[in-house]
């Protein structure tokens, strides 16, 4: 049967080479166009694949969670994985930890970032080249170099497992990179419209939040979402402050579903979608603007 | 504007988030300095004094299994690889989207999706797809292609294999994204020009592309290599803390091993610092040489 098998498959490949052949005499940009995309559809997949993936495990039905089938959707695709997560986990209680402490965050990253990175970008003040070197420079710094100081800290504050400790904690990584982007963005706005609001009557602060804040809105609103979305996805610090269940964030609460030896496969690809989905969309709007961002501040830098 | 008045708004600007980055980063920064040069550990907590630079000293000479050159090998290894890729799948797929063809807008969305998904879940998921048994990674393997499955989680070299696989397909886009944008500030003339006098594709990607991409995708690279060297997620994930036996750890694994799951406070205050500086040292001469690029245009 293979060996029938096997000469199949060698008749539909001789098929597909003389056809490539025939294209590449006749028309060489067809054959190029028709190859791009051969190629695009190829990368494509391996892409969307892991997604796919996802999506399969968390439609499995109970009895078939580990399966060496490929298909995507599964024999008897079931929401009961979905149905469970809400009612048997505390599915919730993570989604509310979670936007909490990412909310509390990007607020105080927005509105710190809003007014130094003006500063930063409007004045000349001593301490001001040294500031922004050492904020880039926070940017190299490994995992740890941040977070065992504040770990330590945390623990003689007695913050651990609670939600300022996370935020402080989170803070020190989304504030310099706030303040560099919005500083970035600053940049761009000419000075010329704060100098004729000055003419219309304005002081420098009415000038700042009536001309530049609004017209800075772009940018306040990736900043925003960026730290927003650092946090909301953050697992390997949270592991480590947030010991109480009460308190998981919901990176926490699906490596949990991730045990050793029994992983409840069909809940974790229900969760794992139900997360992803939010801010896969958010960060496909975003990923123009964050680009350019990224790679204004480190020119102009 | 009188300087007095402006002295006072720039001091109400800056404050407030200088008061908190000295809370959140710079205290933290001297207090990890300070520690690096103590005994503190599990038993040494509370009671902890400056030992000098033991802790340096033990970085670099400890036999620990595996030791600190090996390590950093591994990192230089893991980080080459993985911006290797990057840059060279990233600019390939930018060259591709950057013609005119069908459902481009649709090929780059999808393209970019490794990068949109929280990393956590692209290295729980990836870990699933290298189980020995139900991984759709073996079973491709084992029934279409007919080859022997591999153990990807239990030999050292497959897990660490494992580990750059699920990094390579994760940081492509960012590149290509860059490179994209790049390649659409290449104004059209530059091109018809080349095809006038007859230049092939190689030509025009050496003689125009590059040069031109350049300017952007090294600050980019350079962002990628600190990105990735200090990439503590994926490794953390995918191998489950550096299993088998602590043969995939990185650095920045390794030093995050010795502070949280073996409590050598001292010692990864330490490691963390050299980390520090390597990456500065290395950034800082990268930039020398972009600005001496881009000098040259």
């Amino acid at each position: 049967m293979t060996s029938s098998k096997n000469k199949r498959m060698i008749r539909i490949l001789t098929h597909i080479v003389l056809v490539i052949f025939t294209l590449i005499s006749k028309n060489k940009r067809l054959f190029i166009r028709v190859l791009t995309h051969l190629v695009l559809v190829i990368f494509t997949l391996i892409a969307i694949y892991p997604v796919l993936q996802v999506v399969t495990i968390s439609l499995r039905p109970s009895d078939k969670l580990l399966s060496t089938s490929l298909e995507i959707i599964p024999q008897n695709a079931t929401l009961k994985s979905y149905v469970s997560l809400f009612i048997d986990q505390p599915f919730l209680l993570w989604v509310r930890n979670s936007a909490l402490i990412s909310l509390t965050v990007t607020l105080t990253g927005v509105v710190l970032a809003s007014m130094s990175g003006y500063a930063f970008s409007r004045f000349n003040f001593i301490g001001k080249k040294i500031g922004l070197l050492s904020l880039l420079v926070t940017q190299m710094f490994p995992a740890t170099m941040l977070l065992l100081p504040l770990y330590l800290m945390l623990i003689y504050l007695g913050l651990i497992n609670s939600y300022l400790g996370i935020i402080i904690t989170y803070s020190a990584t989304a504030l310099p990179f706030c303040i560099w982007t919005m500083k970035g963005y600053y940049d761009t706005i000419p000075i010329s419209l704060e100098e004729a609001a000055r003419i219309d009557g304005c002081n420098q602060f009415q000038a700042f939040y009536k001309v530049i804040l609004p017209l800075a809105s772009p940018a306040l609103v990736i900043t925003g979402l960026f730290s927003f979305m650092s946090a909301w996805s953050e697992y390997i610090v949270a592991a480590q402050i947030l010991q109480d269940t009460q308190l998981w964030t919901l990176p926490l609460g699906l490596k949990s579903f991730e045990a050793n030896m029994s992983t409840e496969w069909g809940l974790y690809g229900a969760a794992s979608l139900i997360v992803m989905v939010p801010v896969v969309l958010l960060f496909m709007i975003l990923s123009k603007w964050l680009v350019s961002g990224l790679t204004l501040g480190s020119v102009k830098g | 504007m009188n300087r007095f008045y402006k002295n006072i708004f720039i001091f109400t600007f800056v404050a407030p988030a200088f008061i908190v980055l000295i809370g959140v980063v710079f205290y933290p920064f001297i207090y990890n300095v300070v520690i690096s040069f103590s005994n503190m550990n599990l038993r040494h907590i509370q009671d902890w004094q400056l030992v000098g630079p033991i802790q340096y000293v033990k970085v670099f000479t400890e036999p620990t299994e595996p030791n600190f050159y090996v390590i950093f090998l591994k990192t230089i290894i893991w980080t080459f690889v993985n911006v290797f890729f990057h840059v060279v799948l990233g600019v390939f797929l930018a060259l591709l989207l950057n013609q005119k063809i069908k459902g481009k807008g649709i090929y780059r969305t999808l393209l970019i999706l490794p990068w949109a998904i929280p990393q956590y879940i692209v290295a729980l998921t990836w870990r699933g797809m290298f189980n020995y048994e139900y991984g759709s990674i073996n079973i491709v393997l084992t029934k279409y292609l007919h080859l022997p499955a591999v153990e990807w989680l239990k030999n050292p070299t497959e897990a660490f294999l494992a580990c750059i696989l699920t990094n390579i397909w994760l940081g492509f886009p960012f590149m290509m994204v860059v490179a994209l944008g790049a390649l659409q500030s290449i104004p059209h003339e530059l091109y018809e020009a080349a095809d006038i006098d007859g230049a092939s594709w190689y030509h025009k990607l050496k003689n125009i592309t590059i040069p031109l991409i350049k300017p952007v995708m090294i600050p980019a690279i350079t962002l990628g290599i600190v990105w990735t060297f200090n990439s503590l997620n994926i490794v953390w994930l995918v191998s489950n803390g550096g299993e088998p036996s602590d043969t995939t750890h990185i650095l920045v694994s390794f030093v995050y091993k010795a502070a949280f799951n073996l409590y050598r406070y001292g010692y990864a205050a330490a490691l963390s610092i050299i980390i520090f500086f390597i990456l500065l040292i290395f950034s800082l001469s990268f930039m020398k040489k972009t600005k001496a690029t881009e000098a040259a245009y």
